[in-house]
Parts: C-alpha cells; sequence; structure tokens
C-alpha cells in the first residue's frame, strides 16, 4: 500500500493540480448557460439563449472582429520580422551581437503597464493621432517580436548540423540547402512562434488598454471595460469557443508531429 | 559557420535580417522609454487645461512623487505580492513539473497541453472567475462555512489574500514551462548513478536534479515576478482600495487623471527596480545566456 502511495502521490498531485489551473475555464464555460442578468456573476439557471444569439450583445463582435485582425496582421508581421533576426543570431557571425541580444531580451524582461504606458507617452508626444487601430498593432508587433525569436533560435539551434552538410556535400547551392533543407526543418519552430504571438496579442489588456484610444474596442479590452458594469455571457460564450479552436489547434498539431516523428523513425 | 559565399555578402546579410525588426524594435520600445522619461520631467503648462505640461526638466518630481506614501505603498505591495505569488507558484509548480517530466509516462502530451491550456480562456475572464470562487457565495467560502470555520459574513474576495491567489494562478503556466523544460532534458541515469552511490532519494534530488533543474527555476520565477509586479488586473478584480498595486495608479494617473508626469516617474521607476532587480537576480543564478 505505502510503495503504490509513494509512486502515485506525483501523478495524484498533477490531477489536483492541472484540476485547478482548469477550474476558472469550467466557471467561464459554466457561465455562458446561465440565464445572466445585469452581471453574469451568480448562477440563475441553464438557458442557451447567449449560444444563439452570440452577436446579441452590443459591441461584443465587433470587439472580436478587431481582435482577429490585430491578431493575424501582429502575427504575420512579428513572425518574419523575429524569424529574420533569429536566423541572425543562429547562423552567422557579426559584430553587435550581445547589443542585439539586450534589446531582444529587454522588452520581455519590462512589465507591460510599462510598455502601455511608455508608448502612450510617446503617441501622446505625436498629438494622439495615432491612437487606436494603428497605435495597438504597432504596440503588439513590438512586444511579439522578441518571443518570436526566442522561439525560432531555440529551434534553429536545435538542427543537426549535419544534414545541411549533406545538402552540401550533394552539390546543393547556398540557396538550395536553405529553401529545401533549412527552411523546412525550422517550419515547426515558425508555426509555434506564430501560434505564440497570436495567443500573446490576442489576448494583450493592459497594452492595448493603454494604446486604443476611445474608439478602438478589442475583445480582451471589451471584458475589461464591461467588467465595470456586468460582462454579457456572450463573451463566456466567445471565450469557450476560442478555447475549444486553439485546443483543437495545438492537440492537432502534437498529433501531427508525433506522427512525423514515427514517420521517420520507421 | 562556413558560409560558401563571397565575403562581402556574408558580411552584409545578418545586418540586413536584423534591421527591419531592430528598427521596429528601436522605435517603438527604445524611443517610448525616451518619451517616458521625458514626461516624468515635465510640469503643468501655466495657465493650460488639466493634460497640458511643458517640458522643464524638473527632475525633482522623482522626489515628489517617491516620498507620498500612497505612490510608495503601491510600489511596496507591487513588488510584496509578487514576490509571494512567485513563491506560491513555484511551490505550485515544481512538483506539477516534475510529476509531467519523470512521472507522466504516455500522458506527457495530454498534461503539458492541459496546462498551456488555461491560456486559451481571457485573462479578464479567468481572473473574474477566481472572484466568483473565492466570493461570499463561492464554493471555498461556502465549504469553509458548511465546516463552521469561519463566520457568515466572511469572504476571501476582496483582499490582499485574494490579489496574490489570483496572481499566483494566473502566472503559474509560466513557472511550470521552463521548469519542466530543463526537468525534460535531463539525464534521469545520473539519478539512478546517484542511487547506486548510496545516496537516499532526498539527497539524490537535493545534489542532482535540483541543480540540473535550476535554469528553468530561474527563468520561472523571472517570467512570474516581472508580470506579477507590473499587473492591475488582478488588483482591480480581486482588491479594494486597500490594495492598490503600482499599475492601477500609473493606469490611473494616466487615463483617468491626465496626470502625465506622475504616472510615468511611478512607471520608469518600476522598470528601472525591476531591470536592477533582473539582472542581480540573473547573476548570482549564474544564467548568464537568458536570450
Amino acid at each position: 500500500m505505502s510503495g503504490w502511495w509513494s509512486r502515485n502521490v506525483l501523478r495524484i498531485y498533477a490531477v489536483l493540480a492541472l484540476g485547478y489551473l482548469l477550474l476558472p475555464v469550467a466557471y467561464t464555460l459554466a457561465f455562458s448557460f446561465n440565464q445572466a442578468g445585469k452581471s453574469n456573476l451568480i448562477w440563475k439557471g441553464f438557458t442557451l439563449s447567449a449560444w444563439q444569439g452570440i452577436c446579441d450583445a452590443p459591441d461584443v463582435c465587433a470587439a472580436v472582429r478587431n481582435s482577429l485582425l490585430v491578431g493575424m496582421l501582429a502575427t504575420l508581421i512579428a513572425t518574419v520580422l523575429g524569424t529574420m533576426i533569429a536566423f541572425a543570431l543562429g547562423r552567422h557571425q557579426f559584430r553587435g551581437r550581445s547589443t542585439t541580444n539586450l534589446l531582444i531580451f529587454l522588452p520581455m524582461a519590462t512589465p507591460e503597464v510599462v510598455l502601455g504606458s511608455s508608448l502612450l507617452a510617446l503617441f501622446v508626444n505625436m498629438g494622439g493621432g495615432l491612437l487606436g487601430f494603428p497605435a495597438v498593432l504597432l504596440a503588439h508587433v513590438m512586444f511579439c517580436i522578441s518571443f518570436v525569436v526566442v522561439t525560432v533560435k531555440a529551434r534553429i539551434a536545435s538542427l543537426d548540423p549535419r544534414l545541411e552538410e549533406a545538402a552540401r556535400d550533394l552539390y546543393a547551392d547556398e540557396r538550395q540547402t536553405f529553401m529545401k533543407v533549412t527552411l523546412p526543418l525550422v517550419m515547426p519552430g515558425i508555426a509555434a512562434a506564430a501560434l505564440l504571438a497570436f495567443s500573446l496579442s490576442f489576448d494583450d489588456v493592459i497594452i492595448t488598454n493603454f494604446n486604443s484610444g476611445s474608439n478602438f474596442t478589442t475583445f480582451p479590452k471589451f471584458i475589461w471595460t464591461s467588467s465595470l458594469r456586468g460582462i454579457p455571457p456572450q463573451a463566456n460564450v466567445i471565450a469557450s469557443l476560442m478555447f475549444a479552436v486553439a485546443l483543437a489547434v495545438v492537440v492537432v498539431g502534437q498529433i501531427n508531429a508525433a506522427r512525423r516523428a514515427k514517420g521517420l523513425i520507421a | 559557420m562556413a558560409e560558401a559565399s563571397a565575403v562581402g555578402s556574408r558580411s552584409r546579410t545578418p545586418y540586413l535580417l536584423l534591421l527591419p525588426g531592430m528598427a521596429w524594435l528601436a522605435v517603438f520600445f527604445v524611443v517610448p522609454l525616451v518619451s517616458l522619461l521625458m514626461q516624468s520631467v515635465q510640469t503643468p503648462l501655466p495657465g493650460g487645461l488639466p493634460g497640458q505640461y511643458e517640458q522643464t526638466f524638473r527632475f525633482a518630481n522623482f522626489v515628489d512623487v517617491l516620498s507620498r506614501t500612497e505612490f510608495l505603498g503601491a510600489l511596496g505591495r507591487s513588488f510584496l505580492f509578487a514576490l509571494l505569488a512567485t513563491v506560491a507558484a513555484l511551490l505550485i509548480a515544481y512538483p506539477l513539473a516534475y510529476a509531467i517530466a519523470l512521472r507522466a509516462g504516455r500522458a506527457k502530451p495530454l498534461f503539458l497541453v492541459l496546462v498551456v491550456a488555461p491560456f486559451f480562456v481571457s485573462f479578464v475572464l479567468r481572473t473574474i472567475a477566481w472572484r466568483q470562487i473565492l466570493g461570499a457565495e463561492g464554493p471555498v467560502v461556502g465549504a469553509l462555512q458548511a465546516l463552521h470555520l469561519v463566520p457568515s459574513n466572511f469572504s476571501i474576495y476582496p483582499s490582499s489574500l485574494a490579489v496574490i491567489a489570483g496572481l499566483t494562478y494566473n502566472f503559474l503556466p509560466f513557472m511550470t514551462l521552463p521548469i519542466y523544460a530543463s526537468l525534460d532534458r535531463m539525464d534521469t541515469r545520473l539519478i539512478e548513478a546517484a542511487q547506486d552511490l548510496y545516496s537516499s532519494s532526498w539527497t539524490a534530488f537535493r545534489k542532482v536534479t535540483l541543480p540540473i533543474s535550476m535554469p528553468g527555476v530561474v527563468a520561472g520565477t523571472l517570467l512570474t515576478f516581472i508580470p506579477a509586479s507590473g499587473d492591475y488586473i488582478n488588483a482591480q478584480l480581486l482588491g479594494n482600495a486597500t490594495t492598490t498595486m503600482v499599475g492601477n495608479v500609473v493606469d490611473s494617473r494616466f487615463l483617468v487623471n491626465s496626470d502625465y508626469p506622475t504616472a510615468s516617474v511611478l512607471s520608469f521607476t518600476l522598470m528601472a527596480i525591476i531591470l536592477a532587480m533582473v539582472f542581480v537576480y540573473v547573476r548570482r543564478a549564474g544564467t548568464e545566456e537568458l536570450v
């Protein structure tokens, strides 16, 4: 009995800890079915009405559209710029490497409230004309770049250099080696970086709050501003749907990666 | 690196790759910090409207702001709450990361997905869920009351404890993943070797496993402490007027009161203290290469 206990105590702990991590997710999902009044904090009874009219709450779907637009554009720009930096750091010798590393590290070591307020200071000094969609997009690209660099750089560092040597031995020129060998091998890292950038952008409250002005609302900002007067259950529906989509993307990605790994071994 | 191309292109290529991204960081990270510093030494425009300031380089603004107890209290609470949340997150995350890396077997990918899954639900909604869980009508208080451990008017929300609990929860995956990554890379034969040499499993953990996982612990504590110290969502949603953190003050001074110099002083001070702490911590922990 005590042997069983010592073998399994960590597993039981892990399950409990994961339950703790997922408890607020369960709450969010459950309260998408609540008969909410003005606020949606106390359980009143089951209804499907929020699921049947997702866009019925004022402004919520416009906010989601804005978030998707900012998220996709910021992901695209940050992934391209960050991947270029990662290749420079991972595949080239150059002067100024430590300055580059420092400038990549600092935005990640700076609290969001400082990033947000300093950008606001800049945009206010410029007259405030950029506040709203342009300022939010510029800011999101900025804080996503470092995370893309770190993720892609780790993938480049983990590559077996013999694969590229083999390509060159087989008379592939530099360009062919990059396009046919290096880039496909780095691709999973780039995809992971893009997913990370999108989820950082899509869930950002603080930096967006500082730089979105009064007329531009993203989904997290919508939830944040409406938390004062009561969040409509439609927000819970959208959050639950996003959760399901993100989970599906990650699970499919893992299954594909496992299949590819098996294919390489076989 | 053995590049096959001509010398000229070899020396230019890295700079061309770096240029657009680094320019973006220079314009939208470095320049704003300069703007913030400039704004912190402005004074109200004589005869101007609220929110109009002139550049007078009055560095005494720092002394004025940092000598007020309400602002010092908010700064102190930020670091205290962040520290307590980081310690709590470390205590919860280490065994979890250990279990996933070394005991989960075939369930490892599933467990990893579940660790990051909370990120797929909006940060604010997750925090509001804790308001419901810890509130007077919630299950935690209900259970404590049913056991007659607390009086009937007892509530955990709003309080400092609720804020710290919220911070601990929200940044837990940031603590778990780096520790997991360092344990997962570990060669488990090292533990077996230690046990073969008659070390107890506790000694083997202390002398072998723990040192190997230190880079993960350092990364995890930084990734938890930094965002927690600047956060104001948790203090706003789970606290009250007595639990204000520096982020709340920066937010309201900037966006509600248009008191840009005060907000800039506090924001700049927060960043300066955090960077100083990060560099000392990284030095002492001995992991120079973080990026």
